[in-house]
C-alpha cells in the first residue's frame, strides 16, 4: 500500500481507489461495510454500481463523495489524495468539483426551485448574476423553467429530481455522484430523469450512479457489480449480438 | 400465428401482403413479423381446416390477388383464443439449470456463470435502450412490447442477484 504522496492509481482517472474499507461500529460490534474496493472513473465516464441490497452500494458512494470517513485505503479525486481530508476540507472540494444527487432529493424546502439551484453556485464564489444566468441555462435544458419561483414541495418526484440534478450541475462538477435517484420515482419520471442524465453524459459529464434499475445498464458505459462489500464484476456495456429482433431475445425463450 | 392472422382478419379481409404490414406497423420494429412465406403457409393451412375461405379478386394489368375472409369456425375459435388465459411465467429457466447442474459438477464456478449471465443481459438491456430511445413516432403496442421485455429483464436480473445472494 502506498503512502501519502504516493502515485494515483491512474493519473488520467477522475476518480480512483485503493484498498478502500469502511468499518461500521453499530454498538461496538465492528461491521464491515466495504471490504478492500479498487476502482477508477475515467473522465467522461458513465459508470453504475449496482448490487443486493446491503452490499455497500451506497455506503461506498458516501465515502467517494467525502460524505463519510473512510476506515482505510486512499480515494483520488482529480489526481489529488483526498481520504485524510477533515469535512470541511471536503465540502469546499464538493461544491467546485462534485455534484451529488439523492433519492429523495434532499432539496431545501423553504427555497424556491430557483434558489435551489442558484446556491451552489454562489457558494462557490460566483455573482448572482453568473448564478441566475446558470440557472436559468439549466432549468431550460432540463425543461422546468415554469416551475423556477414555486416551492419544491409543489413539485412531483420526477420535477424535484429535475431540480436537484439541475443543482448538482451547478457548478460544472468534474464528478456527479448519483444515489439511486429514480428509486423513489415512477416508472415514466424514472425514463425521463434517466434521459436526461443520458444527455448529461453525452455532453461529457462524468457520472457515477448507485442504483437498482436495471435500465441503467443499457444507458452506462461500465457496471459495477458490488457483493459483501467487495467487486463481484466489473464490466463496459457490449451490446448483445443482435439475433432477429431483441426484444425475441427476452420474449421467446419463455414458456 | 394463426390467431394473429385471425385476428387480423376479424376486422376485415385482407390478402396476405396486406396481413404482413398489419403486423409490422402495429408491433413496429421490436417484434421480428413472419415472412410472406410463412404468411401464405399459415393461410393456406386455416384454409384447408375451415377457418377462412378465399376468392381470387382481379386486378387492373396484375395478377390476380387472393383475399381471405374468416368463417363462422374461424371466429368460434378465436373467440375461445381470446378467452383462454395464457400461460404463466417460466417455471424452468435454461441458466438456472446450467447454475445448480454445472457446479455440482465441477464444470464451473457460479459467481463466474451469474457474471457472464449478468453481462448478457445488461447488453440486451443496451440493445433495448437503443431501441426505445428511437421510439417517440412508434405505436403504443410498439412501445409497450419493448417495455414489456424490459421489466422482464428486469426481473431476471433480479433473479441473477436473489442467486447470487443464496448461492455464491
Amino acid at each position: 500500500m502506498l503512502t501519502p504522496g504516493g502515485r494515483p492509481p491512474n493519473p488520467g482517472a477522475i476518480l480512483g481507489t485503493r484498498g478502500l474499507v469502511k468499518v461500521y461500529r453499530p454498538g461496538g460490534v465492528p461491521v464491515e461495510a466495504i471490504r478492500g474496493v479498487d476502482l477508477e472513473v475515467g473522465v467522461g465516464e458513465f459508470v453504475a454500481i449496482m448490487g443486493p441490497s446491503g452490499s455497500g452500494k451506497s455506503t461506498l458512494l458516501h465515502v467517494l463523495g467525502g460524505l463519510e470517513p473512510a476506515t482505510r485505503g486512499e480515494i483520488w479525486l482529480r489526481g489529488q489524495r483526498v481520504d485524510g481530508l477533515s469535512a470541511s476540507a471536503w465540502a469546499v472540494l464538493r461544491r467546485k468539483h462534485v455534484g451529488f444527487m439523492f433519492q429523495f432529493f434532499n432539496l431545501l424546502s423553504t427555497m424556491t426551485v430557483a434558489d435551489n439551484v442558484e446556491l451552489p453556485a454562489l457558494l462557490a464564489g460566483a455573482t448572482s448574476r453568473q448564478a441566475r444566468k446558470r440557472r436559468e441555462e439549466l432549468l431550460a435544458e432540463l425543461g422546468i423553467t415554469a416551475k423556477a419561483n414555486m416551492a419544491p414541495s409543489r413539485l412531483s418526484g420526477g420535477e424535484q429530481q429535475r431540480v436537484a440534478l439541475a443543482r448538482a450541475l451547478a457548478n460544472e462538477p468534474s464528478l456527479l455522484l448519483a444515489d439511486e435517484p429514480t428509486g423513489n420515482l415512477d416508472s415514466s419520471s424514472a425514463r425521463d430523469v434517466l434521459r436526461l442524465l443520458h444527455r448529461a453524459h453525452i455532453a461529457g459529464q462524468t457520472i457515477l450512479m448507485v442504483t437498482h434499475d436495471a435500465k441503467v445498464a443499457g444507458l452506462a458505459d461500465r457496471v459495477i457489480s458490488l457483493f459483501d462489500g467487495m467487486i463481484a464484476d466489473d464490466a463496459k456495456v457490449v451490446p448483445a449480438p443482435r439475433k432477429k429482433a431483441p426484444v425475441r431475445d427476452v420474449f421467446e425463450l419463455r414458456g | 400465428m394463426r390467431q394473429h392472422l385471425l385476428a387480423l382478419l376479424a376486422k376485415e379481409p385482407a390478402h396476405g401482403y396486406e396481413l404482413k404490414l398489419a403486423l409490422e406497423q402495429t408491433f413496429g420494429q421490436a417484434y421480428s413479423s413472419p415472412n410472406i412465406g410463412q404468411i401464405y403457409v399459415t393461410l393456406k393451412r386455416l384454409e384447408q381446416d375451415g377457418l377462412v375461405r378465399s376468392q381470387d379478386v382481379a386486378q387492373d394489368s396484375r395478377p390476380n390477388k387472393r383475399v381471405y375472409e374468416l368463417t363462422p369456425a374461424g371466429r368460434e375459435e378465436l373467440a375461445a383464443w381470446v378467452v383462454e388465459p395464457i400461460e404463466g411465467p417460466r417455471v424452468r429457466d435454461e441458466f438456472f439449470m446450467k447454475l445448480v447442474l454445472a457446479p455440482m459438477a465441477g464444470l464451473a464456478d457460479r459467481m463466474e456463470l451469474i457474471n457472464a449471465q449478468r453481462r448478457h443481459y445488461f447488453g440486451i438491456m443496451r440493445n433495448l435502450m437503443e431501441m426505445q430511445a428511437g421510439m417517440d413516432n412508434a405505436t403504443p403496442a410498439a412501445r409497450l412490447l419493448v417495455e414489456g421485455a424490459v421489466l422482464h429483464l428486469q426481473a431476471d436480473l433480479d433473479w441473477l442477484e436473489r442467486c447470487q445472494e443464496e448461492m455464491c
